[in-house]
């Protein structure tokens, strides 16, 4: 596209321009969450890799994965993959065309959030 | 003057330079990680912060061991993809590179690591 590519255009203003408002919001927190994932998924690995390794490996990692720091890392990433699931099916809701007016996208960006948290909830109450 | 069509010219393009096939393979793995995802997270979240025989017997067994090994794997290529994507907004040059090549590696070691716990468990 190169020889197309030659006028001076204009550029849109970038993030910190614009008010927040949920389309946004909700948009960035999908990438933030995906990419935080990898906290959780390396000390689950570990753990598991401890597990099938040695007794005395696997106090080490049971002991920092079920800390507090253990609990930080799950929970959060228990939220972070609740939002990055909900995110994703509306990314495949407008995949398909749809949702994309501004009240709808607002509602399902709403529906994201709360769903995410009530997920959340829900799973620690059903693994507790 | 390039005698080249618009088609031909827009073919295997897009902003990263190969067109659509990243975004299909996006919505191929969300699609099989969305019902990965629910039921692996009951099953990990049983097994945490029960013993060492309990979590082995957990992930020895088929069912837990083969959604897991599926979870290691497809999820890994959905981060790195995904990562890809992130890198490839926000770097330019050998730097954009080096962090693609680093999260390639950084998914496949994870996986493998994984696909080696449930192995050593499994067998």
């Amino acid at each position: 596209m190169a020889d197309v590519k030659q006028a001076a255009r204009p550029l849109s203003p970038h993030l910190q321009i614009y008010r927040w408002q949920v389309p946004m919001l909700t948009s960035i927190l999908t990438r933030i969450t995906g990419h935080a994932l990898i906290a959780g998924v390396v000390l689950g690995v570990w753990w598991l890799l401890a597990a099938a390794t040695s007794d005395s490996y696997f106090a080490v990692a049971n002991a920092v994965a079920t800390s507090w720091f253990g609990d930080l890392v799950f929970s959060g990433s228990l939220w972070a993959v609740w939002y990055h699931y909900l995110a994703g099916l509306r990314h495949l809701y407008y995949d398909a065309g749809r949702g994309l007016d501004i009240p709808t996208a607002e509602k399902l960006g709403w529906a994201c959030i709360i769903g995410s948290v009530v997920l959340t909830v829900i799973t620690i109450l059903l693994v507790q | 003057m390039r005698y080249i069509t618009p088609r031909k010219r827009a073919e295997g393009r897009g902003a990263a330079h190969y067109g659509t096939e990243h975004h299909w393979s996006m919505t191929v793995s969300s699609v099989g990680l969305a019902f990965l995802v629910p039921v692996w997270l009951y099953v990990f979240g049983r097994a945490l912060g029960q013993s060492r025989e309990a979590v082995v017997a957990t992930f020895g067994s088929p069912f837990p061991a083969i959604l897991t090994a599926l979870l290691l794997v497809v999820g890994m290529r959905h981060f790195a993809m995904g990562a890809t994507t992130m890198i490839e907004d926000y770097a330019r040059g050998s730097a954009r590179k080096m962090l693609i090549i680093f999260v390639t590696c950084l998914a496949w070691v994870i996986a493998a690591t994984g696909l080696f716990a449930l192995a050593r468990m499994a067998l």
